[in-house]
This record gives structure tokens, sequence and C-alpha cells, in this order.
């Protein structure tokens, strides 16, 4: 219990980037991550940092984005009305290869939608909103202790590889209570960012041009070479997932974030009928656990994909199993309430599991 | 005919904070290689070439950022006011100025260029004004003049249809957080010399603190007024700075609850 402490999701990010050593925070407010932004405003300006509301998030984005050229540790949060207006900035954060950290504290559905729980996003997220055939790493974590944890392990990623990570949390992670260790994590060393905008005394006198264009040595395809090589390396070297009693599961649950609490909750109630269930949580969605998926599927035969929207994983999870596995989806439909705090309850997704077995 | 003897005398360098290794790209005729050299030359008589990080836009300033022998950046259209913000923030030692066109200031722009004035942020932006958008073609900018022929405005400018001409230089010391506000021109030799001055000012104003600083430059912009060189400079005296007025709009050195000291 020693130095444990109670928090919720969205403080679990503020705590998460101070120990990782973020300074700087420029964002615009939009529920649900509003937590995240006043957690800011109170603890930067105490470490000499500077929490800075922008006019809007497309301001914040190209914040985040000069504040990260200039090589220091910064970070925005925002949710999906706002994820969206970042889009722009976030394609020039990739042409230049700046290691930008997002917190997307997802809310229900296109414009305006819902301030409250849903998982709409992740084909925004994983498949990039802005032009020009870019990715970005995108960590879902499922509980405030990995909110924490994952928040520091994003800035090392995006150093490491100099690409933008995306943190997508939703309304139920950014709002609920649990008991954390806000416990340091220790990286491998980081390169040195040697290429930063820092003023060119700081770097015996030498200075550095960046132009937000396609001008890498070897021209178009000495930029997408470069490229391919950098998302290849990632995706062999970073993909994430758990899975949990897959080993004599007859039916696969597929499920990320939100959706994956309550999946796990459903294993645990079939297993204590003699369901035989096993879950595999995609923790990075991009890069997808394909291979895990495939080989999962193909020996379990039967995958069901629970997520709180229309279905965007499940075509992740389709294109990996292939016609190795039935593939079926419990979505949005499923919620117990049609209102806006319609929820996939653990006894909703037991119920479809009997009926798939 | 004797061969007549050729000596050559260097009676001027490029400045060392231009970078000899790319050459100019603008249009023959284009004011903005005058307004470059004047920024390096600035930057360099105010000893401050070591921590000054610059922006180019995403116009014809846009390879503003292979010019110079400084921290540069540059390419995107817009949201300058923006970047540069974030850069000074995190570096609050060094000196930060953003080069934007006039649909960047005027348009697309205007909400960053407002925000950072309305913040008082200690930059100093350096904007051109040709009274059109010379990158994509020479349309029609906020700051095109009224009954001006563009290549969108064929008829010339209607106010009622695009409204009036964009004062940026006095919108900007209309603002609080404003030190320095200033349009100068660079058509002829004394105007040159003035509008050195002024730049210098604004910078000078940012190293002090004070507040956020920009100089207005009327600038030729000759392929897309469809003039010869010349006769833009004719332009600029007969037709520019009778919409635009040259001078100082606002020079101050402590804005109270912002200036540094
Ligand atoms: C988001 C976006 N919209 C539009 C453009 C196209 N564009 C590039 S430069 C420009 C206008 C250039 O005019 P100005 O800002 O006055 O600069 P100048 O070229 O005259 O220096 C436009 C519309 C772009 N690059 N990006
Ligand atoms: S288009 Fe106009 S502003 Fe651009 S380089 Fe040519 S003359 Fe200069």
């Amino acid at each position: 219990m020693a130095g444990k402490v109670i928090i919720d999701g969205n403080e679990a990010v503020g705590r998460g980037a101070l120990l990782a050593g973020c300074k700087h925070f420029f964002g615009y407010p939009i529920t649900p991550q509003n937590e995240i932004a006043e957690f800011f405003s109170r603890e930067l300006p105490k470490i000499g940092g500077v929490y800075l509301q922008s006019e809007g998030e497309t301001a914040a984005g190209f914040m985040l984005f000069g504040g990260t050229l200039a090589g220091a540790r910064c970070m925005t949060a925002t949710s999906s009305p706002g994820f969206s207006l970042m889009q722009e900035a976030i394609s020039h954060m990739a042409v230049t290869e700046v290691p930008a950290v997002i917190v997307d504290v997802m809310r229900l559905g296109p414009g305006a939608g819902t301030t409250q729980q849903g998982q709409t996003d992740y084909r925004q997220a994983t498949k990039g909103g802005g032009h020009g055939a870019y990715r970005s790493i995108v960590l879902a974590p499922y509980s405030v202790q990995e909110i924490l944890d994952f928040t520091q392990w994003a800035f090392y990623l995006a150093e490491k590889y100099r690409i933008l990570v995306i943190i997508l949390t939703d309304f139920i992670l950014g709002r609920m209570s649990e008991l954390v260790d806000p416990k340091p994590l220790n990286f491998d060393h980081l390169p040195e960012k040697d290429w930063a905008l820092v003023g060119k005394g700081k770097k015996g006198g030498k200075s550095k041009q960046i132009l937000s264009g396609l001008m890498a040595p070897g021209g178009i395809p000495g930029y997408f070479s470069h490229q391919i090589e950098k998302y290849n390396r990632i995706a062999e070297t970073e993909t994430k997932y758990e899975t949990c009693l897959t080993d004599d599961a007859e039916l696969l649950l597929v499920a990320y974030g939100s959706s994956a609490r309550s999946s796990q909750d459903a294993v645990d109630m079939a297993r204590e009928k003699g369901i035989k269930v096993g879950l595999l949580r995609p923790i990075t969605l991009w890069p997808f656990p394909q291979k895990a998926v495939k080989e999962l599927g193909a020996r379990i035969g039967n995958i069901l994909v629970v997520e709180d929207s229309p279905g965007e994983l499940v075509e992740d999870v389709q294109a990996s199993a292939g016609d190795s596995a039935r593939v079926s989806l419990l979505n949005i439909l499923a919620r117990h309430n049609p209102g806006p705090q319609g929820l996939i309850f653990p006894e909703r997704i037991l119920k479809e599991v009997k009926s798939l077995l | 005919m004797t061969k007549k003897e050729i000596t050559k005398e260097v009676v001027c360098e490029p400045p060392r904070t231009r970078l000899q290794s790319i050459p100019i790209m603008n249009c023959p005729g284009c004011h903005y290689g005058i307004i470059i050299r004047m920024i390096c030359e600035v930057i360099e008589e105010l000893g401050i070439e070591d921590r000054t990080i610059g922006l180019g836009g995403g116009g014809c300033t846009g390879f503003w950022t292979m010019y110079f022998d400084l921290d540069m950046y540059g390419g995107v259209h817009g949201p300058g006011l923006a970047i540069a913000t974030a850069i000074k923030r995190v570096h609050p030692d060094s000196i930060v100025f953003a080069a934007q066109g006039d649909g960047e200031m005027g348009a697309i722009g205007l909400g960053y260029f407002m925000a950072a004035t309305l913040r008082g942020e200690k930059i100093t932006t350096i904007f051109l004004n040709n009274a059109c958008f010379g990158t994509t073609g020479g349309q029609m900018a906020p700051t095109t003049l009224l009954g001006m022929r563009t290549t969108t405005t064929t008829q010339g400018r209607d106010p009622k249809i695009t409204g009036f001409p964009f004062h940026g230089a006095e919108l900007a010391a209309s603002m609080k957080g404003t030190a320095y506000s200033a349009r100068m021109s660079v058509h002829t030799p004394a105007n040159r010399q003035k509008a050195k001055k002024a730049l210098k000012t604004a910078f000078e104003k940012q190293i002090a603190g004070v507040g956020f600083s920009i100089v207005e430059f009327l600038s030729a912009c000759p392929v897309n007024w469809h003039l010869g060189p010349k006769e833009c400079l004719d332009f600029i005296e007969n037709q520019m700075i009778a919409e635009y007025p040259l001078g100082e709009f606002k020079n101050v050195d402590y804005i109270e609850h912002l200036s540094d000291g």
C-alpha cells in the first residue's frame, strides 16, 4: 500500500507525464478531459514549466509541435472533436518526425456527439485523421495504473522512434478512480535530440533548417523508404497485447480499453460457469497485434469482438484473422440503455458468448 | 580595340547569417531578398544569432527557412505564430521571429495572430504585405487593394463581396500586449534605412522582454502584379502607401503586468 494513491485516469495522465519529465502542456478545455488540463495548470508552474491554454485545438496542436520541435518534452490532451482539429498539426509532426505525445480521451459520436462514453475514434486514431500516409503509435490502456505507466512509456517510444504517440482513453477510463502505484519507470537510453531547434549557440554554432516537406536525402523514395523502414521496425519491436485464459478457450474475445475491462469481467463470469472463454487485448492499436490474432484465431476458430462503436476494431481483427476464424461483433447496439449513459455490460457480453458456443 | 581591364573589388560581403549554399529563389524584382538581408544584418548587429530561432511561413516565405544560418523551421501555411509562441515559451531565453505572408496574417492565420497579440507573446513578427497570395499564383489576399485585379478578382476587388483591405500593423498596435508595431517599405534607399531601424527596434523589444513586436513590410510581387520591377516601385509609392500609411503605430518600453523586469 505504501506510496499508493487513489486517483482517476485523467489525473494519472498528469502524474505519468510529470514522472516522465514533461514540463509543458498546451491545450484547450473539452469534456471529458478537463481534469488533465486543470492538473497541469496547477502543477507545471511549480516546476518552472508552462501550462498554456491555447485559442483552440488547432493552435494547441501547433503549439505542441513547436515545443517539441524545440526539443522540449511537452504534450496535449483533448477529446474527439478537439482531436479532429489537431489533424493538420499531426500531419506536420509526421513529416518533420517530432516526438510528440497526445492523449485523446474519446467521447461518443461524430460532431458534438455526446460528452460521455464511446469508442468511436478507433479508425481515426489508428489509420490517421490527417493527410500523407503517416503512422502514429496508438496505446490503449485499460486501467488507471496503465494510464500512468503508458504516459511515461509514450514519451520513451516517441523519442526512440521520433514519432507521434497517441494515448487513447475514454470517458470511463478518464473518470474512474483506482488505487495506483505512482512509480517512475526506467527505460533505455534515448538518442540525443541533435535535430531540435534550440538556437545554434547551444550546438557549437551548427544551425539546423527544418522544412515541412519531403526534403530527405534520396528524394521522394528516400523519404518513404525511411518511413516504411521505421514503421516496420516499430511493428516488429513494439507490438504489445495481453492474453487471458486463451489456452483452453473455445471462444476468443477481442477488445481494447474500457470494453476490455467489461470483457475481462465477462470472461471471469463465464469461467465460473465452466464456459471456456479467453480474452485477447491489443495494447498497441497501431502496431496492431496481427500475428497474435491470426494464430489464436486459427487455433480457437471463434472470435467475438466487443467494442463500443458500430464496428472499427473488428475490421483489423477480420483482416488479421482472415479465413482462419469466424469473427462476430458485439457493438454499440448492445448497450443497456438508449441514452448517452448506455454501456455494454459484462452480462450482455456473456449472453452473446453463450449464443456463439 | 584594346581590351578593357576588369578589376573586381568586394564592396559588400554577404551577411554571415545568410547561408551561402542556398541561392535566393525569388522572382526577379521581388523585395523579399532585401528584407532577408535586412533580418540577417539586424540579428548580427544585435549579437543574437546564437540564440535566435526563426520561422518561415507556408507561402513564399517557406523557402526563407533555408536561407539563414540560424535554427529555422518553415513550410506550414498559417499557424506560424502558434508555433513561435511555443518555441519562445519553452526557451524563454531564445529570440524567436516569424516571417508571415499576408494570407497567413490576414486570412488563414488571423486567429493565431490575434491570439498571440492578446497574450502579448514576446516574439517578433515580420509581416510581408504584397497585396496578394504570391506562392499560389496571385489570388486575392486580405491586403489586396480595392479595385485591384487578381486571379480571383478579375474585375477588381469589390468590397461588397470581399470586404476591405487588412491593416495588420494598426490592428496589432491596438492590442495591449503589443510593444512595437510599424509599417515600413523597402522601395527606396531612404525607406530601407527606416525599415532596418524599425526591424531592429522590434527585435530590441523582444530582447528587453517588453511584449509582442511586429514590422509590416510593403513588398513588391512583380509576377503577380504584372508589373516590371521599376513600375512596382511606383505602385508602392502611389497606390500601396495611400492605403497602407508608413510609420510606427506603437512603441512602448513597458507594458504593465506583462513586461520583464
Ligand atoms: C492549409 C493550407 N491551405 C492552403 C495552402 C496553399 N497556400 C500556400 S501559400 C498560400 C498563400 C500565400 O500567400 P501569402 O500568405 O500572402 O504569402 P506569399 O506567398 O505572398 O509570401 C496558400 C493559399 C496551404 N499550403 N496550406
Ligand atoms: S511570387 Fe511574389 S512574393 Fe513570391 S517570390 Fe515571386 S515576387 Fe516574391
